[in-house]
């Protein structure tokens, strides 16, 4: 770096950028006021080290566009993501600190910048093209030679058509995409440095939101993105206009599926290992994330009773998995298994409920029955909770909530105003087809009668809420256990002496991916119930959670698993 | 059922297109509106290798709901359909076409055949030879049009004629219009297929200049062409031709006997029996025999009259020569089995008497000579009708009485 001087606080050279295009310093986050000339000041902070040194950089295209490299459009919509969750009450180091350090890192790692040869270098000997460029011109220039559209995953069919011919490649940017590099980022080769995806975006974020143990979990995350709050779908309209982007690039940032919760979250354990990054910041009983506090919040949106509660912290106590060194991210530690935190909490509780409940289909309508007829005779004091009824409330929320969701998905629009196009010759086709589904949608809008396009609704962790006011007697929370408790030396126990496993045995998951295999038909009806209401909250698979829900069975009824060699489905606790 | 909580575009607009469906079915057009209005946005996404793409897709759903819609025009389902002519140039004759139906079905006729002159014209390189066949039934419909206006046209003309004006100018714009009409009505009956108001509407024309032959050759070629479908009304259209042209019995014969292996329940079944019944073959008339109980087979003539008259007719006939009494039998082997309960119970008996007398005194008589004297419906309607007092029943009494060795032998 140009900059040389050492720093006042800690006499150090170890400097960095800040978004503001100041120095800092990196080893004491002393920011001075010293700022780097920057030609283009419109213009998000770039990465290059070549283009820092060398000054005039950006080269306007004759369409207005100027030169943009991949990883500068993701740093972009990084950007975008840590605003919105700012926004949403994240604390502000997220964005300023941890993702932009992680950032970096990442890029220093996958050799794209912070170091000295950048990835690009290496196809540059193989260009056909010669220096008919200016001196200024990028190194990292690939050729079309060696472009290939094997990479057909996904919708995006591009019908850009390829010269075979070795022609030149010209000053402006390829016919293929807009960025400079999007052809090479697509090479097949790239993904030993872990490519950057969309999906990944929000990995980096939930790696930020991790480490600082913010109170958000991943599915809250990844539903805060599909509802709107977070920039994910249609991110690139926020690009400025001079970053054109086209062919390729559309491949890269053009988002056609909601995110899903497993890749999002291997991608991050694959990124944590990548970065080498070291133990994430201890998950102890204060944070939101642990067992503890999750369990709380979700027995409070299933609108079961709070005194649920005891048990559950009964249970994470029981099988150690409140534990730090359990909870806590290592990343690159294959021995340790990772914590899905919201699935385990819900899983937590789905066991507590059979445990007190044992929901075959029969003993929990007994119980039931049973709590009402005390709640008719004892009207005094705080009313038994009985099963049935709140299964009622609960499943005609559920349904109403489901059918909602349902109609939600198919209203769901991927397009946005900011048009794409594969390659210039298109674009007037495509702005016509824009056109005509605006006058289609004005069209049959008016005839829709008086439904207005739904304003977004205000982001909120809960999906569903019960209020104790309700004289309707449909919140839960205060209702007691007692019906179904007994006390036995001293402890509280369940009335139900039994329990049945969801599984015998656990599957690998190297053969299969799955610890166990959930069909719906094999269980239980009230098992099933239970395990749609978090599927929904979470929006993940019953399948998954029943995966957690086995494991957690199995880490409970360990020494008895062990003791036997002949199984019984129910065991006595 | 498990709720999948991936999603992708594909899917969403799948999902999307079952709600339409669903509002569709229901009659709720409000709802399909607003479904389709998330729908639309597929239309930036058409790769259009599958059979029906999202375009075809909004243009029928799209021309579903514009049709049915309380709130909707004529106005804005032009203006829609409009946009779908641009939306994919491989359907542009299609929409066309259809266009002009829908304004024809709401009386605009100027507007339909504005339409269509315009469609007429389109010219887009080796998509017009592409779309060969939508452009020969738009220059049919357009012909068919002109034909309309050449028939308003006569109309006036025969006005003007029996007041004793003289029009020229009617005449001429009459004549064209006959010319326009002939030459696209001519081609669209060329290729195999059912073009029954055309070919009605071409022969009209025809008869009306005088060119019978033409006419004539036509009607064959649509009736007997083996290349076209097999079309009763063909053969209908071609028997009406030559019984106006005064034509041989024979060649009336000929036209129907192809009518009555289509369709033997046909109304014209009647005539064709009268025709063979007056016959002086042997074949013709056994024919004749043939026809009429065919068309008694089904349950549309139980009622008829008329056609229980012609049976009745010729079985008399055929019972007072004694001969052919083979005739009868052969006809009424196959049918000894259900005939009794299907046309001559007692219920129906008691009914037929009261409702019509007539068709009670053919069936009795019918039924007497089938099923012998002692059968219910002839017993019961002619102890009836001579209860009545009415003349021709005891003639039928006697007449049964008399012949009934005949039933014996028919049934032996």
């Amino acid at each position: 770096r140009d900059f040389n001087e050492r720093c006042a606080q800690c006499s150090e050279v170890n400097w960095g950028l800040t978004d503001g295009g100041r120095f800092y310093c990196r080893s004491c986050h002393n920011v001075t006021e010293r700022t780097r000339e920057v030609v283009n000041t419109d213009f998000i902070s770039n990465t290059r080290i070549q283009t820092i040194s060398k000054g005039l950089r950006k080269q306007e295209k004759p369409d207005g566009g100027c030169e943009w490299y991949v990883c500068e459009g993701f740093q972009l919509v990084l950007k975008k993501q840590a605003e919105a969750l700012e926004a949403l009450g994240v604390c502000p180091q997220m964005k300023d600190e941890i993702l932009c350090n992680f950032w970096r890192r990442y890029l220093q790692k996958s050799k794209q910048a912070y170091c000295n040869r950048p990835a690009g270098e290496t196809v540059k000997a193989l260009s056909v093209c010669d220096s008919s460029t200016d001196v200024d011109s990028e190194p990292e220039r690939p050729s079309l030679l060696h472009l290939s559209l094997s990479e057909s995953e996904g919708d995006l069919q591009t019908d850009c058509s390829f010269a075979s011919s070795t022609s030149r490649v010209s000053e402006s940017t390829s016919v293929c995409s807009g960025s400079v590099d999007g052809s090479l980022y697509l090479m097949k080769n790239q993904r030993e440095k872990l490519r950057m995806t969309m999906p990944m975006t929000l990995s980096f974020c939930y790696m930020a939101l991790l480490w600082l143990r913010e109170p958000m979990t991943l599915s809250d995350l990844l539903r805060f993105v599909v509802e709107g709050h977070i920039p994910y779908l249609n991110v690139f309209q926020h690009f400025p206009e001079k970053m054109k982007l086209c062919g390729l690039d559309l491949k890269i940032f053009c988002v056609e599926s909601w995110p899903v919760y497993e890749e999002v979250y291997n991608k991050m354990l694959e990124l944590a290992a990548f970065l080498d990054l070291p133990r994430f910041p201890d998950i102890t009983d204060s944070c939101f994330l642990h067992p503890d506090m999750l369990c709380m919040k979700y027995l409070m949106e299933a609108n079961l009773p709070d005194e649920l509660h005891n048990w559950t912290c009964r249970v994470v106590k029981k099988i150690c998995i409140g534990e730090a060194d359990f909870l806590t991210l290592v990343p690159g530690n294959k021995s340790t298994r990772n914590v899905k935190y919201d699935v385990l909490a819900a899983a937590v509780i789905v066991v507590v409920l059979k445990l007190l409940f044992l929901l075959d289909d029969h003993y929990e309508w007994l119980l039931s029955d049973f709590a009402e007829e005390s709640n008719k005779n004892n009207k005094e004091g705080g009313p038994y909770f009985a099963f049935k009824k709140w299964y009622k409330v609960i499943k005609c929320s559920l349904d109403v909530e489901q059918k909602k969701l349902d109609e939600e998905r198919a209203k769901y629009l991927w397009r946005c105003e900011k048009p794409l196009f594969y390659s210039a010759k298109k674009k007037s086709k495509v702005l016509k087809r824009r056109q005509m589904v605006v006058n289609l949608q004005n069209q049959f809008g008016k005839l829709s009668g008086s439904v207005q396009p739904a304003e977004k609704p205000k982001p909120s962790s809960f999906q569903l809420s019960w209020s104790e006011e309700n004289t309707d007697g449909s919140c839960f929370h205060g209702h007691s256990l007692k019906g179904i408790l007994q006390e036995k030396c001293g402890l509280l126990t369940a009335m139900n002496p039994a329990y049945w496993l969801c599984t015998v045995k656990l599957c690998t998951e190297k053969l299969c991916g799955h610890l166990a295999h959930y069909r719906e038909v094999d269980f239980p009806q009230s098992y099933h119930f239970v395990l749609r209401l978090f599927s929904f909250l979470l929006r993940i698979q019953p399948s998954h959670i029943h995966d957690e829900v086995c494991v957690i069975e199995h880490k409970l009824f360990n020494k008895k698993l062990c003791k036997k060699s002949k199984y019984n489905t129910r065991l006595r606790k | 059922s498990s709720h999948e909580h991936k999603l992708n575009f594909k899917k969403s607009k799948e999902v999307c297109l079952s709600y339409i469906q669903d509002a569709m079915l229901q009659k709720h057009w409000k709802r399909a509106a607003e479904f389709l209005t998330f729908y639309v946005e597929s239309l930036e996404k058409d790769f259009s290798t599958q059979y029906m793409g999202p375009s075809e897709m909004i243009w029928r759903i799209g021309t579903e709901i514009l049709c049915h819609h309380s709130h909707s025009s004529m106005k804005e389902f032009n203006s829609f359909t409009e946009q779908m002519k641009t939306l994919g140039v491989k359907r542009y004759l299609k929409v066309c076409l259809e266009h002009a139906f829908h304004l024809l079905c709401n009386g605009l006729i100027d507007e339909a055949y504005q339409n269509l002159s315009l469609a007429e014209s389109w010219r887009f390189g080796e998509q017009t030879a592409i779309q060969d066949k939508e452009m020969k039934l738009i220059q049919a419909y357009r012909g068919l049009l002109d034909y309309y206006s050449w028939s308003k046209q006569k109309t006036i003309l025969l006005e003007h004629g029996q007041d004793g004006f003289e029009d020229l100018s009617v005449e001429q714009e009459m004549h064209s219009y006959f010319r326009k009409a002939a030459v696209n009505l001519k081609e669209i009956i060329k290729i195999p297929g059912v073009w029954d108001l055309f070919v009605k509407c071409y022969v009209d024309l025809l008869e009306f200049y005088g060119d019978h032959n033409e006419a004539r050759q036509v009607l064959n070629e649509y009736a007997y062409n083996s290349k076209f479908p097999a079309n009763p009304n063909a053969h209908v259209y071609l028997y009406q031709f030559l019984k106006r042209h005064g034509e041989s019995k024979k060649s009336l014969i000929s036209a129907l006997k192809i009518l009555h292996d289509i369709v033997p329940s046909h109304e014209l079944m009647i005539d064709f029996n009268t025709m063979l019944q007056k016959s002086k073959k042997r074949k013709k008339r056994r024919l004749g025999l043939e026809v009429i109980f065919a068309a008694l087979d089904y349950a549309g003539w139980k009622e008829n009259v008329k056609a229980w008259s012609c049976l009745a007719r010729q079985v008399k006939q055929i019972v007072i020569s004694e001969k052919p009494l083979d005739w009868i039998k052969q006809e009424w082997n196959s049918r000894k089995d259900w005939w009794p309960a299907f046309h001559f119970s007692r219920y129906l008996a008691k009914r037929n008497w009261q409702e019509n007398e007539s068709l009670s005194y053919e069936k009795a008589l019918v039924a007497g000579i089938l099923l012998g004297k002692d059968c219910k419906y002839f017993k019961y309607v002619s102890h009836q009708g001579c209860k009545a007092q009415v003349k021709r029943f005891r003639i039928l009494k006697k007449f049964v009485n008399k012949h009934n060795p005949v039933y014996l032998r028919i049934s032996g």
